[in-house]
């Protein structure tokens, strides 16, 4: 798809563009977008952070609060029926979106973190023994790494790390030398936070089912920007975050094939998650519940849901285009200035850019671009074996949302030109 | 000078500077014209991370007075460090504890001492206090 993207660019931009977003009616519906900083207009580049909320997810959430509020799945009345109604109807717009086989493969969590600790704690329980393997790779937020080590320290199993180059793109072959008949789960990134690069998932899915081992896929970084099919994919767990993809803080979910859900120990224990409890025994609810022990996020799940309807109504496809226009134009602009170092050249990219320039510390230059209302990203990303690899402390970083417009990045670049100069 | 004077000295400076350009740009000067780490100061004890940025601080004592040098990998942070250097090096411990450092907030650098910021210098302010308080109490 992406060939398609350059050819068509190459024709004509502006064309393209208009073909697909409306960019001044996105815009419209993100009023913090007209914000004044430093008396600088703002131009928001740290969506990888987390992402603006359009006004419809902001008033959906207030709706809720405002008309609906009550505890779910354990009311007679009305409006507890009406708001469980509604959060699992956000499920089902999960569902959906990620094309998953049923709605309660989709189990809610407070993010992309949650999730993934959910699933190292309940795989683990379920499936890990002494020296099982699990995998993992050096371009993994450290959300995919600590919780797969402190369950590895629990049940003595070891963790194998799949190596970058310098690229930033997974060493597939190393992939292969790790995979072994010890290896219980592969845990990676379709997009990675730090670098940008889109890893070959539907590949390293396959080579891992052949090897007949699961795989968790890290969506993070990828459900906002590109097309992510979970039956397609044929991939066993997937993780995301709903603040990264125009949705409430405080949601996202796991999804996970029925049966490994099925089959694994809950996480936490506690009220929705059960069917009886005695002091002798207790036994689980079904699914999905079996994992949402407590009060949920109702107002944020069904915020959530709103949030992919929004993405769906601008189509996900759409966004993938013009986010690679907006990645293409500022990779290129940006490595007109002099001095200039991309961290993550793969040609397999979303919507990430980090870079740094001449030996400027990032803070320094952040601290300047901010000044300009500029807001990127500087540190390490959560990413430190990335930055190990390649021996400097962090980066700066850009990242791209379907509301950001050429404009900005051309102020992004003059922005990081006149840094660049005073810096000497 | 005492440090009163250095801080009015210093916000005098400051005052000539419409455009925030400017003020950086002088902050970049005075980070590049701090004289230079010794490198044997240079360890684990004396650094203090602040994930954006690192900070070393080194102090001493002379003739009742403390002595500080300092450093950052972020040269915006290294010219604030020099300025925290010039108010507070050559005084008496008592001076540095009964002295506030109004100038920051005076020159509009308080956001980069705001305890939310992660560059080391809050803790670098902290530690040089401490070191005062420490060559204090070694006095008595
Ligand atoms: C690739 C990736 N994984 C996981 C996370 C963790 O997400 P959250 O902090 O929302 O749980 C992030 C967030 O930066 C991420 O970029």
């Amino acid at each position: 798809m992406h060939y398609v993207v350059r050819m068509l660019q190459e024709k004509d931009t502006l064309v393209c563009n208009a073909m697909a977003i409306d960019i001044n009616k996105i815009r419209a519906q993100f009023p913090i977008l007209d914000s004044v900083i430093h008396g600088k207009p703002l131009a928001y580049f740290d969506n990888a952070a987390t992402t603006h909320k359009p006004e419809r997810v902001v008033n959906k959430v207030n709706e809720v609060y405002y008309t609906l509020n009550s505890n779910i799945h354990r009311g007679v009345h009305y409006l507890s029926n009406q708001a469980t109604l509604a959060y699992e109807e956000a499920r089902n717009k999960v569902q959906h979106f990620l094309n998953a086989s049923q709605s309660y493969e989709v189990i809610f969590t407070s993010g992309a973190t949650a999730a993934i600790n959910l699933l190292a704690t309940s795989f683990g329980d379920t499936y890990i023994e002494e020296d099982d393997e699990i995998i993992v790779s050096t371009m993994e937020h450290h959300s995919n790494i600590v919780p797969w080590q402190m369950m590895c320290k629990r049940k003595k199993a070891v963790l194998k790390v799949i190596p970058i180059n310098e690229k930033g793109e997974l060493d597939l072959e190393a992939f292969e030398a790790h995979l072994s008949d010890k290896t219980k789960l592969v845990a990676v990134t379709y997009v990675s936070n730090a670098l940008g690069t889109e890893n070959p998932i539907p590949e390293i899915i396959k080579r891992t089912h052949q090897n007949n081992s699961l795989i968790m896929v890290d969506a993070s970084q990828a459900v906002q920007h590109l097309k992510v099919d979970v039956q397609e994919l044929d991939v066993d767990f997937l993780v995301f975050s709903g603040h990264k993809i125009y949705g409430p803080t405080g949601t996202g979910a796991l999804y996970g094939k029925e049966k490994y859900l099925n089959e694994m120990e809950p996480w936490q224990g506690g009220g929705e998650m059960i069917k009886s409890v005695t002091f002798e025994e207790t036994t689980y609810n079904e699914l999905p519940f079996k994992f949402e022990a407590g009060t949920p996020n109702i107002a944020g799940a069904i915020g959530l849901g709103e949030a992919i309807d929004f993405v769906s109504e601008v189509g996900i496809e759409n966004i993938a285009e013009y986010e690679h226009e907006l990645l293409t134009y500022a990779t290129e602009k940006l490595n007109t200035i002099d001095g200039m170092r991309i961290f993550g050249t793969s040609e397999h990219k979303s919507s990430v850019i980090s870079f740094l320039v001449k030996e400027i510390h990032p803070f320094d230059m952040g601290t300047m671009l901010d000044k300009m209302g500029l807001a990127v990203r500087t540190g390490h990303h959560c990413a430190q074996p990335i930055m190990d690899y390649f021996g400097i402390p962090g980066t700066l970083r850009a990242s791209f949302a379907v509301y950001n417009t050429k404009e900005e990045i051309d102020r992004l670049v003059e922005g990081i030109a006149k840094v660049a100069m005073l810096f000497g | 000078m005492t440090i009163k004077e250095i801080q009015e000295e210093i916000v005098e400076e400051f005052t000539s500077f419409d455009e925030w350009m400017d003020k950086y740009a002088y902050l970049i000067e005075l980070g590049n014209d701090l004289e230079p780490f010794d490198n044997q100061y240079r360890l684990d004890q004396n650094l203090l991370d602040g994930c954006q940025s690192k900070v070393w601080l080194h102090a001493w004592e002379e003739d009742g007075k403390i002595y500080y040098m300092g450093d950052s990998d972020a040269i915006i942070v290294k010219g604030i460090v020099a300025l925290m250097i010039r108010a507070l090096s050559g005084q008496t411990p008592d001076d540095i504890l009964n002295n506030e450092l109004s100038f920051v907030d005076e020159i509009g650098l308080k956001e980069h001492l705001s305890p939310t910021r992660s560059n080391g210098l809050v803790a670098m302010i902290k530690q040089m206090r401490l070191f005062a308080l420490a060559f204090k109490a070694k006095q008595a």
